[in-house]
């Protein structure tokens, strides 16, 4: 479990991030929503250290986060931002073989390669292995940089907004992917969403923000209603039931 | 072509060209020219090797294949001091004429300065690194504008004095800091090496660094510290050299188009060789010293940037 305690971050007086109490329990797909410049991608970057808190702390498993070596947190959890800009030309192989960075230091054992063709596979990216990403569609970028998450094997797996530019058909294969190795392979994942019909229909549970502090935290059910949603985005959106799906109907209210 | 078959062809060229410049014309004389010419070329090797390195490491850590560590203002205040040295006290005073006294002088201010600059903006430890080169240009310019500035009143046989600290030679390369050199420079790439592989992750961008496990100040801090001492030693050694970093460090990223560090650095540095030991043969025997191997590195260099910046403008 990923525990946030009184998590908190200033950008000069103005607080984006305040005092975040949050659990993120193990084995479950939790959905970080909320409007535009409420904090979420502000507290995945304080969670997974790519920022440092103003005040707080996070356990990962009980152990403080600021008093873990680098590497170790490495093998623990790992995150994946929006944007990922790079000044290297890469094949996707040698993408996904640096997850393995944190175990293996840059000497890839066989066991090390192993995974990193199993991860390839799982991505479903083994015959354009050796393309470059620079020559890749957006969503086979977007798989290359899950697989190369995969690799690095973490029990949490922290993503920031991973669904941005992608259309319909490939937001659909990644969250099926993530829903996969919840169930499959036992991991953690934690994701930041914009659209909550995805947020309602992939994920166990729900933290919404709003302007810095958690307005609501729950299983899915309890957070997606028209009352809560209403108190989240300040729109009355109805609900409907379509098979097992709860639907949002944003789009004119 | 393997990468490794590239590098075994351009260290026979580099051994090649040093050999043509060693014995190439030596009438037997092996015991006055002989070691002379050896010198140069191992104070060659050691500034090629010192630049090649610092450059592409400084380039990763910027993310910016563009830049060279004399935009931390380094060059500059080595001028600045060898400028308010013979100002001040004359070019026949002792820490101009002993080399040795220069060399300490010159390294030891150089890493001073860059480590109370490190420190000074990484105090807060949210700096972005493109603050740093900011404020090393702006300090890099204040001290050419003074160095300018003294240069306009010293008397002018003093200002030929420091007209030959301007510009980079390895005619009068001094013996025993050649070795004082060398073993700076072997202690600078052994730290380095434990670093290659992080090297690898930085070029990735910073998010994915920290994801990956590297703990990213520190390696950044102890790279640029490390490109400094390499970048002061070489300098106190020949002279300001470091517009030619940006060529072979450009040249290993096009040769062999791989992200991996302990390649990219170690085809860098014979690059380097090749073309000082190459350029400097090409200087003495071909052009017998008419010119001088830092304007043809400027001149070759100058092209191949605008060359680089028309490239870089395509394809963004």
């Amino acid at each position: 479990m990923i525990q946030v305690r009184e998590l908190s971050k200033f950008y000069g007086k103005k607080a984006v991030v305040e005092k975040v109490n949050v659990d993120i329990h193990r084995g479950k797909i939790t959905s970080f929503i909320g409007p535009n410049g409420a904090g979420k991608s502000t507290l995945l970057s304080m969670v997974s250290r790519l920022l440092d808190a103003d005040t707080g702390e996070v356990l990962v498993d009980n152990d403080d986060v600021r008093k873990m070596k680098s590497n170790d947190f490495s093998k623990r959890v790992s995150i994946l931002k929006q944007s990922n800009f790079m000044n290297v030309r890469l094949t996707i192989r040698e993408l996904v073989s640096f997850g393995r960075f944190p175990h293996s230091k840059g000497r890839l054992t066989a066991e090390d390669l192993r995974i990193v063709d199993q991860s390839m596979d799982y991505m479903d990216l083994m015959e354009m292995q050796n393309d470059y990403l620079d020559e890749l569609s957006g969503g086979q970028r977007q798989r290359a940089f899950i697989a190369m998450v995969i690799a690095q094997d973490t029990d949490y797996i922290l993503l920031d907004e991973p669904l941005n530019n992608l259309d319909m058909k490939h937001s659909v294969q990644i969250m099926k992917i993530l829903r996969r190795l919840v169930d499959e392979l036992g991991k953690t994942v934690v994701i930041v969403l914009h659209d909550i019909n995805f947020a309602s229909v992939y994920s166990d549970r729900i933290v919404a923000l709003k302007e810095g502090r958690v307005v609501k935290d729950g299983p899915t059910n309890d957070i997606i209603n028209s009352e809560a949603l209403k108190e989240i985005y300040d729109m009355d959106i109805p609900i409907k039931q379509m098979k097992n799906c709860r639907i949002c109907v944003y789009f004119d209210s | 072509m393997r990468n490794s078959t590239k590098l075994f062809i351009l260290s026979i060229i580099a051994v090649i060209f040093c050999g043509l410049y060693l014995f190439q014309g030596l009438n037997g004389s092996y015991d006055y020219a002989l070691p002379r010419r050896g010198i140069k070329v191992l104070a060659m090797a050691i500034t090629g090797v010192a630049i090649a390195y610092s450059t592409v490491i400084f380039q990763t850590i910027t993310h910016n294949r563009i830049l060279t560590p004399s935009i931390m203002g380094l060059d500059s205040l080595y001028l600045l001091l060898q400028t308010a040295m013979i100002f001040f006290l004359g070019s026949g005073h002792m820490v101009i004429v002993n080399k040795h006294v220069n060399f300490i002088l010159s390294v030891g201010t150089m890493v001073l300065f860059a480590l109370i600059l490190y420190r000074f903006l990484f105090r807060g430890g949210k700096q972005p690194i493109y603050f740093l080169l900011l404020v090393g240009i702006i300090v890099g310019t204040f001290f050419g504008s003074i160095s300018t500035f003294l240069q306009v009143l010293i008397d002018p046989n003093e200002f030929m004095r420091v007209q030959d600290k301007m510009f980079a030679s390895f005619n009068n390369v001094s013996g025993d800091l050649v070795w004082w050199a060398l073993g700076i420079v072997v202690i600078g790439l052994i730290i380095g090496w434990r670093y290659i592989n992080d090297l690898d992750v930085l070029s990735l961008g910073r998010d994915t660094a920290v994801n990956l496990g590297v703990s990213y100040n520190k390696v950044v801090k102890t790279m640029l510290v490390l490109s400094a001492v390499l970048v002061a030693v070489s300098t106190a050694l020949v002279g300001p050299i470091t517009f030619f970093g940006l060529i072979v460090a450009n040249l290993s990223y096009q040769f062999f188009k791989t992200f991996k560090h302990s390649i990219l650095i170690i085809g860098a540095s014979i690059i380097s060789i090749i073309a000082l030991v190459g350029g400097q043969w090409v200087v003495e025997r071909v052009f017998t010293f008419s010119t001088t191997l830092s304007v043809i590195i400027n001149f070759i260099g100058g092209v191949y940037f605008i060359y680089l910046l028309l490239k870089e403008s395509r394809s963004t």
